[in-house]
């Protein structure tokens, strides 16, 4: 091969090897991505039992249920709707009724959305940010004392 | 005290100002006594951003509540220790600590490049302060450490608990040696651009840039994660978080440009391409600092939001990322090209190596950015966690991690695959071994628990192999291999070492993730619980008093074979009153290379309270292989032929004028 024709089949195999990296970068952001909502956005959302989302708002006052074991039941909401959210495993430290949280997983059959992590900021002004921009779209966010 | 820190600050920018324009006035116009100011000019902003750095330092070790920063970020009541450390567990004191390092890095290049051409020095000394000057501007501007307040707190409101740690004295300042180290790197070949020049020699000072600032990387990099995995108490050791992606990115890019500065240092070979990688690495280190120090993303690193610090650090980003690929896309092509070689070689290896590593760092780039540009366009918010990287980034590694143990056995220019896979088949005999006795004989290995512990051996034997046979095993008598292994330089044992803390991380990977257990219970005092063949009895809890905190520490002992008790573990629930803030600490033990881990729940009102356990199979590997990785680098930077700043000094009059081979 001349000295042009192996550049150029080199390059030809790089772009391949990166054109396949892309497919795969970009079937997996379809795949596996998970999308953050907040409860009143469930009703129009099309979301599947089984489908992996990240579910946020505030911890609903009086709903946290410690059933057998490590198991909590609690109910997460935007103020206008609220979602029933069971959870096993230790919760973290912030987390507390009227606090901000995350919650990853996925609904049930039944409705319930099950939750396999809780997330909440190391922070006692925490909120996080998409709950916080989520309650600040719906006007029912209010500024915090600190700070 | 705090005033002179203050000063020395603003006069460490002003000469940042001078070290940038001076010397590159001085080079462009061939003046000497120009391209000189830039030395001496550089380690005056080096002191005296280290006067500053001690100023600030010591109003947090003597809690001086009248400077803003202090009083937001200590307590009175803090252990000295966290009172020190507390200087960078903040924004601005953080910003204050990679000036620090990025100055101390261009007094470096000033008093060990005296052998450096003198346009290539001042270029690159110009270089160091035009990044400089920006990162001054940054912290005088938005994020200047040393306001006062009047009148003056009486106590401070703490540090923030998470960050009370030992991990905060060594994580930060390794991450920024690593992030910053590739500034020089940066500089000098932004400096080959303005010069238009670039040869082989220009490797050779290059890559013991590049080994210095990926040892620390590596070391940083590991420190942030086996922090997190004790401190935060999830068990996990990497969370694929955009903020730890933004130090692996850079680490990534670093990688290949340690492997691509080897093929232009010996072959003149892939210049172009290693001048791009090192801006590129930069690049992502500063990215990795806009992502952490902007706001734009919520973790335990982003101390404090402000718009205004986001885009200003943009603008830098911009500014720098900017040029330096514009004037690359200028100059490139002025550049003398380098030799052709044959595909099956050492450099096609190294290409290869190229290849993965880089589109594996543009994966991760891409799961990174892609929730906030989705966000920023459509309002979207999507997370991107471990299912994406699991898909995208393991294709990737897998067959590179294949071929990692070819590389060192092929030949320079052209290589033969059959000769290396001869040499080979002992160790590819070791790994099939290792996967055939992990798929049989243990219980609950999947198939890719087996191919993962097989690669593993693979990459250490590989490694082994290497070193075997370059100190001629097989051919020669043993005492002669014995001397030859002695006197074989000091980068291949470097090359070894850290191909082989590759393999150790990657086994401690696999350990825990497809041989660890783990089990969520309440438990109530006198109870015991079972996990892999570990038996733990939970004592109850017990009430401590911390110097800034009070504690509820659960004791658990683990119980022998015969019933004894030998060893105990004990996690607990911490509540520091300044912040009024609660945090857990886990309880860990070490047993050989493998741990017990525990971390406890809510408290029931009967006194039971939620505990997690979990067993980790040679979890310690993953780290200990990065420190085996640190060491390789340490290895390689002591070859005499890459010693930082004397790399021409040792060497004879007549080697130095042939071209390096």
């Amino acid at each position: 091969m001349t000295r042009k024709q192996k550049r150029l089949s080199v390059i030809v195999a790089g772009l391949a090897f990166l054109a396949a990296a892309a497919g795969l970068t970009f079937y997996a952001l379809g795949q596996k991505a998970s999308y953050f909502y907040m409860p009143a956005e469930l009703a129009t959302a099309s979301v599947q039992p089984g489908q992996r989302i990240r579910l946020g708002g505030l911890v609903e006052s009086g709903t946290v249920v410690r059933g057998s074991g490590a198991t909590v039941a609690f109910s997460v909401t935007d103020t206008q709707k609220s979602i029933k959210v069971t959870y096993t495993g230790i919760l973290p430290d912030l987390f507390r009724e009227g606090q901000g949280v995350i919650t990853e997983g996925a609904f049930g059959s039944d409705g319930v959305f099950v939750a396999d992590s809780v997330l909440a900021k190391h922070d006692e002004r925490y909120m996080p940010k998409e709950v916080a921009d989520g309650l600040k779209a719906k006007g029912v966010w209010v500024e915090s004392k600190s700070q | 005290m705090v005033e002179t820190g203050h000063f020395a600050l603003v006069l460490a920018f002003a000469l940042s100002l001078v070290q940038m324009l001076v010397p590159l006035v001085g080079a462009r116009t061939g003046n000497q006594r120009l391209m000189a100011v830039g030395g001496p000019v550089t380690v005056t902003g080096f002191a005296l951003t280290a006067l500053s750095f001690t100023a600030l330092a010591s109003a947090y070790a003597g809690s001086d509540f009248s400077v803003a920063n202090v009083w937001e970020n200590s307590h009175s009541l803090q252990p000295m220790i966290y009172k020190i450390t507390g200087t960078w567990g903040n924004h601005e004191g953080s910003m204050l600590l990679w000036v620090l390092i990025l100055t101390f890095f261009g007094a470096l290049v000033a008093v060990f490049g005296n052998n450096l051409p003198a346009t290539l020095k001042a270029n690159v000394l110009a270089v160091q302060g035009m990044i400089g000057a920006a990162f001054f501007l940054f912290i005088l501007t938005t994020s200047n450490p040393f306001i006062r307040l009047n009148p003056a707190p009486v106590e401070g409101r703490d540090l923030n608990p998470v960050l009370q740690d030992l991990g905060l004295a060594i994580h930060p300042p390794l991450l920024y040696l690593g992030y910053v180290g590739f500034s020089v790197c940066f500089s000098f070949s932004v400096a080959a651009l303005i010069e238009g020049r670039i040869d082989a020699s220009w490797a050779r000072w290059v890559r013991p840039w590049t080994l210095v600032a990926w040892m620390f990387l590596t070391g940083g990099i590991a420190m942030g994660s086996y922090w997190a995995y004790y401190e935060l108490g999830w068990g996990g050791f990497w969370f694929w978080d955009p903020v730890e992606n933004a130090s692996f990115m850079p680490w990534l890019a670093g990688t290949a440009l340690l492997h691509s500065a080897i093929v232009m240092e010996k072959r003149s070979a892939l210049k172009i391409w290693t001048l791009l990688l090192a801006i590129l690495t930069f690049s992502l280190s500063l990215l990795g600092t806009f992502l952490v120090r902007s706001g734009v993303l919520t973790s335990v690193h982003a101390f404090a939001t402000d718009p205004a610090r986001g885009v200003f650090i943009l603008c830098i980003l911009t500014l720098f990322i900017g040029g330096s690929l514009a004037l690359f896309a200028l100059r490139a092509s002025s550049l003398t090209a380098g030799g052709l070689f044959h595909p099956i070689s050492r450099e096609g290896a190294l290409v290869l190596n190229n290849l993965f590593l880089t589109t594996a760092a543009a994966t991760v780039l891409v799961g990174t950015l892609y929730p906030l540009a989705l966000e920023a366009l459509t309002g979207g918010k999507i997370s991107v966690g471990a299912p994406f990287f699991d898909l995208t980034f393991g294709p990737l590694m897998v067959p590179l991690l294949v071929i990692v143990p070819f590389g060192p056995l092929l030949a320079w220019k052209r290589g033969d695959v059959i000769a290396a896979s001869q040499r080979l088949v002992a160790a590819f005999a070791l790994a099939l071994a290792a996967m055939l006795v992990t798929g049989l004989f243990i219980d609950g290995a999947s198939v890719f628990a087996a191919l993962g512990v097989g690669l593993a051996v693979w990459l250490v034997a590989g490694a082994l192999t290497d070193l075997a046979v370059k100190s001629g095993a097989g051919s020669v008598a043993p005492a002669v291999m014995l001397r030859r292994f002695a006197g074989l330089p000091r980068s291949v044992f470097g090359t070894a070492l850290a191909h082989l803390g590759l393999g150790l991380t990657l086994l401690g990977i696999v350990g825990t993730l497809c041989f660890g257990t783990e089990k969520i219970l309440t438990m109530r005092p006198g109870e015991t619980v079972d996990l892999s063949g570990h038996t733990l009895r939970f004592e109850g809890l017990f009430p401590q008093k911390g110097p800034n905190f009070t504690e509820d520490r659960a004791r658990f002992l683990l119980i022998g074979a015969d019933g004894n008790a030998n060893g105990e573990i004990s996690s607990a629930k911490r509540f520091f009153q300044a912040r009024q803030m609660a945090t857990t600490e886990s309880g860990i033990r070490t047993l050989g290379l493998s741990q017990l881990y525990l971390s406890l729940g809510d408290e029931d009102n009967d006194g039971s309270v939620v505990v997690r356990l979990w067993w980790k199979p040679l979890v310690t590997l993953i780290w200990g292989g990065g420190l085996v990785m640190m060491a390789g680098a340490a290895m390689s930077l002591a070859d005499r032929r890459l010693r930082v700043g004397a790399p021409a000094r040792r060497r004879k009059p007549a080697a130095a004028l042939t071209s390096p081979t």
